[in-house]
């Protein structure tokens, strides 16, 4: 299978519900043709309704417009975008089995039965349900039921996927197998997909590009190391991945913190916000560093140890250390941590 | 937390095991004397079909006599009853189907409204109904006098058991979703009303079915009202009979409504027991 999606291009895109809640404040963004975008953000911060938005499901308000490479499809309804779509909850058909719910798509389109059952056995394959194609859906398990709406999504060869959490309802060991097969699959579609999950792991395996949503609102566009090494503000700092934020005067190109200094590259005097990722610190002989803190916890979790470390700076800073390190609690020790790992956020300070 | 109480369970509860028993007893007693007050006058109003002579009692023999009267004189107004059962479901299908759809899909102030509207019937009585019925078309003769004038009273009067047990199970199997699933792969409006709504929603149609089938057999207040001496069905042939004629034909016809209607009732119940009528599948 060949690379066969759209771009999309979002204009303004914003979204309220008759209700008058305003779940998508207009938005604006690109995504380019076989391109994997996505959406990251705490629940109910608009991923769905943007997600719905491309797929046809909502309206954007007046002013939004949805195009399809150089076609507008804003007024177009969902079942003429040829979007494929999987549903959080799967949305399989339980009056159909597994090749039915799978060739669905097919025999609307009036593609003949041999063809759709050849097509099928392909999906099938690709998907790796090998011997399920009789089963009716209330006889599968819940990462089989993913598979075969995925396979149902991809059979009609859409311009555009769109996976809306469509891992969440899988528990922890399967979701990180899946992550990788899907993975895999959409590199090999090379078809544009938009996926949105308040996962921060999987969104950085799967995502060419991040969007991570605040509020209804894009916080940062990104791909995922951008937004890990250089999140633009304090709330994508928080939300993807671990971070350390400190608050402190800097002055003499080091900010100053309770525990001491802690040098930082283009420093500019005053009041900064400060975030380290525990992974950069390293902990070192008291003397050897100008920061110092107190080891409070020490945990284990096999491949590190996590340290928290009082003192150093107004809370506690999480710090990764190999797990070979002998560090104990109550143990005053240096923190080290390359400049450039320093990393200062723009317009935060309070 | 419960697997570490459980071994203590049973001695702390035995009084109240002891306690819950003789309330299951008494309970069961209770029941059963009520079952045997409503249970009792129709068995005897059964028993009574198939009597040679009433104010005899048994004594005077069993006979199918009785029943093959009624049947000679009341076998078209049975057939009639069917007829307008089996049209009242088409009719109600036929609109409860796509407007419980239409309501569901649209769930808002307005769906409420008109889903009030459409319960309405429910509330006030067969006869208000009969009467408003004739005081509109009562004077259009030809269909004054047809079956399907009655057949209008059943519709109005059926429509909303229809509806309601449709959107049950319209609620409980997420039909939006399914709808929109369905939508994402190039499905028409009407291809997924065909592939996808009406086979989700078989066991509310099926439970909704029989309760308007046994609902138009059983219908009397608003089909007497409705009815010409041409058009009678089977409960106002039923009241026809009481009045008119001997006891024992007169019990020989409810003998026979209770055979047409009952098994319509145990499929009913089957249906219930199945999670058919409160909208749950298989
Ligand atoms: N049909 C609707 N009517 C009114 N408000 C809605 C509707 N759908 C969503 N909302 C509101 O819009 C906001 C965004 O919802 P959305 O479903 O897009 O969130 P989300 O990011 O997908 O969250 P989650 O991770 O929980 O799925 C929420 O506050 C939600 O309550
Ligand atoms: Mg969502």
């Amino acid at each position: 299978m060949t690379a066969h999606g759209v771009a999309i291009h979002l204009e303004n895109c914003g979204k309220t519900f008759a209700n008058g809640a305003r779940a998508l404040e207009p938005t604006t963004i690109d995504i380019a043709r076989g391109e994997t975008v996505v959406f990251l953000g705490p629940s109910g911060c608009g991923k769905t309704t943007m997600l719905r938005i491309i797929a046809g499901l909502e309206t954007p308000d007046a002013g939004g417009r949805v195009r399809f490479g150089d076609e507008d499809v804003t007024d177009t309804p969902i079942e003429r975008r040829n979007v494929g779509m999987v549903f959080q909850s799967y949305a399989l058909f339980p009056n159909m089995n597994v090749a039915e719910n799978i060739g669905y798509g097919l025999k609307i389109r009036g593609i003949g039965a041999a063809e759709r059952a050849q097509r099928v056995a392909e999906l099938v394959t690709l998907t790796g349900i090998e011997g399920l194609e009789t089963r009716s859906i209330d006889q599968l398990s819940g990462g089989q039921r993913q598979r075969v709406a995925l396979a149902r999504a991809v059979a009609i060869r859409p311009r555009v996927l769109l996976l809306d959490e469509p891992l969440t309802a899988l528990d922890a060991l399967l979701r990180e197998r899946l992550r990788s097969e899907l993975n895999s699959l959409l590199r090999a579609l090379g078809i544009t997909s938009v996926y949105v999950t308040h996962d921060q792991a999987e969104a950085m395996t799967l995502g060419d590009r991040i969007v991570v949503m605040r509020k209804g609102a894009i916080a940062q566009i990104g791909s995922p190391r951008d937004i890990y090494f250089a999140p633009a503000n304090r709330y994508v700092a928080e939300f993807v991945g671990a971070a350390n934020v400190v608050e402190a005067e800097c002055r003499d190109g080091a900010l100053i913190l309770p525990g001491g200094s802690l040098p930082v590259a283009h420093a500019t005097p005053g009041r900064a916000v400060a975030m380290v990722r525990p992974e950069s610190w390293s902990i070192v002989p008291a003397t050897a560093a100008t920061l110092t803190g107190r080891v409070e916890t020490v945990i284990f979790v096999g491949d590190r140890l996590r340290v928290t470390i009082a003192g150093a700076a107004d809370r506690p800073l999480l710090v990764d250390a190999p797990n070979g390190l002998a560090v104990a609690p109550g143990q005053t020790v240096g923190l080290t941590v390359p400049p450039g790992a320093v990393r200062l956020l723009a317009g935060e300070a309070a | 937390m419960t697997e570490m109480r459980r071994p203590l369970g049973p001695i702390i509860r035995r009084p109240h095991v002891l306690r819950a028993r003789l309330l299951f007893a008494a309970q069961l007693v209770f029941t059963l004397l009520l079952a045997a007050f409503l249970i009792v006058p129709a068995g005897l109003s059964m028993l009574a079909g198939v009597t040679e002579n009433y104010f005899i009692g048994v004594r005077s023999g069993l006979t199918l006599r009785w029943l093959a009267q009624v049947w000679e004189l009341y076998a078209d107004t049975i057939l009639r009853s069917f007829v307008i059962a089996i049209a009242t479901l088409v009719v109600t299908i036929v609109i409860g189907l796509p407007a419980a759809y239409a309501l569901h899909r649209r769930g808002d102030r307005v769906a409420r409204l008109v889903e009030e509207i459409i319960t309405l019937p429910l509330a006030i009585p067969g006869l208000a109904i009969a009467l408003a019925l004739l005081l509109s078309y009562g004077n259009f003769s030809d269909f004054r006098r047809s079956w399907l004038f009655i057949l209008v009273g059943h519709v109005i009067f059926t429509l909303p058991f229809m509806v309601r047990s449709i959107m049950a199970v319209l609620a409980a199997v997420n039909i939006n979703l399914l709808d929109e699933g369905a939508a994402s792969l190039g499905a028409s409006p009407w291809q997924r009303f065909r592939d996808v709504i009406v086979p989700n929603v078989k066991p509310g149609l099926l439970a909704g079915s029989l309760m308007v089938v046994t609902l138009s057999l059983g219908e009397f207040n608003l089909t007497w009202m409705l009815h010409t001496p041409l058009t009678k069905t089977l409960p106002v042939g039923l009241a026809d009979s009481y009045a008119s004629m001997r006891l024992e034909v007169a019990s020989a016809y409810t003998l026979v409504f209770f055979i047409m209607i009952i098994p319509l009732l145990v499929a009913m119940q089957f249906m219930a027991g199945r999670g058919g009528l409160t909208g749950g599948r298989r």
